[in-house]
């Protein structure tokens, strides 16, 4: 039952294989079972159960929609109502949120049952789940590394089939690493495609949530309730949401892939390039034809990154004040104490360096040398995937530079944590959609395929996925003991 | 470049963020480990390059100016730290 697709779950409740109250349980059993995966942060057994009683009504009374009664799980950076949502912050540790995001509202519309909130890097910052309040998650694969950050709770729960599927969200990889970490499929969509409402804020021009799923063809349905416009959000953009579903089995002749030779130079580990090589040998025998393309200003991604979200962090962060909602110290002196305290108390070590980085290129002085000239090369980088695009119709390349790297390793190096981002970011600041699917095993571990296309292209990555994962079967391998 | 730990109390204080004493060092050590990482920006021309703001370039939309929003004002005050009569309290800011 774990390991069944979207598909065959929804075919189940209508034949009446199964009821959703009993999909339901069976979920919060394993979540239990594994509860040593540290994946949630909050499970919601009884409104989960609730859900699945009302998904059961539905189902028999013939109104069901796919997703009715399908058992998944909410990233906590999520506001689900009346249901703690932490953002993996002590600051945020007594905090019910009083409104859905969309994405929670359009998930519940559908007839979804919501099993819990899941565990991720504090405020969404962090590559490998390590600096959440509520302790470093386990990758099921093995389990003394990490599973990638932000959303690790997330990629875990999949790979250990602790949900059927679950929401990510992603600023500069965070979908894509853990989903390339734990051996499952992760997509990144356009900026401006799915809601931003209620995700609570990291960096607000970067930030796009997205589903994390064990194939394509889930992707597919979750981005499908997912996507739309909102005029709650901003930046949200109003374009047509396509079926994405439609196109999953056309045929991939003449497809063109870029390989950016800046993606396979040093710094990438050999057998990861290796198990990348023979996966893009198999889109070859789909009748892609492969092409080397150079992206010169991809070097620029990280430095640029680390200018524009941590000053769009320092600025989102401010709201937590101690004031209104979360965290406030004890016996505040007067109110600067209160406020310098709180902050001081309530966030952790990585998301107080990210303030401090970019309060410092926000400041008098600094603003040009460092914030605007991020962004003009925020501009460069974008161009150079736009002509990229106009070449080819997908670029292809590596997720991580390696394979999961394990607890403890790199959290005290905090640059050498960022350069793990290095082929992610870039995607993030063009704001082009991308997946990550798997392509096979390096030393034991999962690897990631990055396949990144043009603006509004889901409907083609999903596409060029789901062909893949019609001829191998990496997506369908489960870690031992899950 | 690189921060001393003056420096890093004054961006601490900008963002009203505590940090131990004990801490100061790593921060400005790691500040400027990231500050290293950024110098290879300045050796491109971006002269006339417009900066970006939005993938889409898209301006912020505009709606008429109706109410769209029910009152919560019970809801979110049930989740504060400390409210009374319907007020935020914070401690007394004039004597």
């Amino acid at each position: 039952m774990y390991n069944k697709t979207i598909a065959e779950l929804a075919q189940g409740l209508r034949s009446g294989e199964f009821s959703s109250v009993e999909l339901t349980a069976a979920f919060l059993d394993r979540i239990k079972q594994h509860s040593g995966l540290n994946a949630y942060i909050s499970v919601t057994e009884d409104l989960a159960l609730q859900q699945a009683k009302a998904a059961d009504a539905r189902l028999a009374n013939g109104d069901a929609e796919l997703l009715t009664g399908i058992p998944i799980a909410q990233k906590d950076i999520f506001c689900t109502e009346g249901v703690k949502t932490t953002c993996g912050s002590l600051m945020l540790d007594n905090f019910i949120a009083p409104y859905n995001a969309t994405v929670v509202e359009k998930f519940n519309h559908a007839g979804a049952v919501m099993l819990g909130k899941l565990n991720m890097d504090e405020f969404a910052m962090g590559s490998s789940n390590e600096t959440s309040y509520y302790g470093a998650v386990k990758n099921p694969w093995n389990i003394n590394t990490v599973p990638g950050g932000s959303s690790g709770g997330t990629a875990a729960a999949v790979a250990a089939r602790l949900a059927v599927c679950a929401t990510g969200t992603d600023t500069g990889g965070s979908i894509r690493q853990p989903a390339a970490l734990c051996g499952i499929t992760g997509l990144k969509p356009t900026y401006g495609r799915v809601s931003r409402y209620g995700m609570i804020a990291y960096a607000s021009s970067l930030d796009q949530g997205g589903p994390m799923t064990r194939s394509a063809e889930d992707a597919a349905i979750m981005l499908q309730t997912m996507a739309g416009f909102d005029d709650k959000d901003s930046t949200s953009v109003d374009t047509q949401v396509p079926d994405y579903s439609a196109g999953l089995n056309n045929r991939l002749d003449g497809l063109k892939i870029g390989l950016p030779k800046e993606f396979f130079g040093e710094g990438l580990n050999s057998e990861v390039a290796a198990t990348l090589e023979t996966a893009i040998d198999e889109y070859r025998k789909l009748g892609a034809m492969v092409t080397e393309i150079s992206m010169p200003t991809l070097k620029l991604a990280i430095p640029a990154y680390y200018v524009i979200a941590p000053a769009e962090c320092s600025a989102n962060l401010s709201r937590f004040d101690g004031v209104r909602f979360g965290y406030r110290c004890e016996n505040p002196a007067d109110l600067s104490d209160l406020y310098t305290r709180s902050r001081g108390e309530g966030f952790g070590k990585e998301v107080k360096r990210r303030i401090l980085m970019g309060t410092y290129a926000l400041s008098a002085g600094y603003y040009d040398a460092y914030y605007i000239k991020a962004q003009k090369i925020r501009r460069l980088i974008s161009e150079d995937f736009k002509k990229a695009l106009s070449e080819v119709d997908v670029i292809m390349g590596p997720v991580t530079p390696s394979t999961a790297f394990g607890i403890g390793e790199k959290i005290g190096n905090p640059i050498e944590m960022y350069l793990s981002d290095i082929y992610t970011i870039a995607i993030n600041l063009a704001g082009v959609p991308a997946m990550s699917i798997p392509a096979g095993f390096a030393q034991g571990l999962p690897v990631g395929l990055q396949i990144i296309g043009n603006y509004f292209a889901e409907d083609r990555l999903l596409n060029i996925a789901h062909q893949y994962q019609q001829v191998t079967d990496w997506h369908q391998q489960a870690p031992t003991g899950f | 470049m690189s921060l001393t730990a003056d420096d890093v109390k004054k961006i601490a204080h900008l963002a009203r963020l505590g940090i131990e004493q004990h801490d100061v060092a790593a921060y400005a050590a790691d500040l400027s480990g990231m500050l290293d990482l950024m110098v290879q920006m300045n050796d491109v021309d971006t002269d006339g390059i417009e900066p970006m703001a939005h993938p889409m370039d898209q301006v912020q939309r505009l709606r008429s100016d109706v109410v769209t929003e029910q009152d919560k004002r019970e809801k979110f005050q049930a989740i504060a730290p400390q409210v009374e009569a319907g007020l935020y309290l914070v401690p007394k800011v004039i004597e």
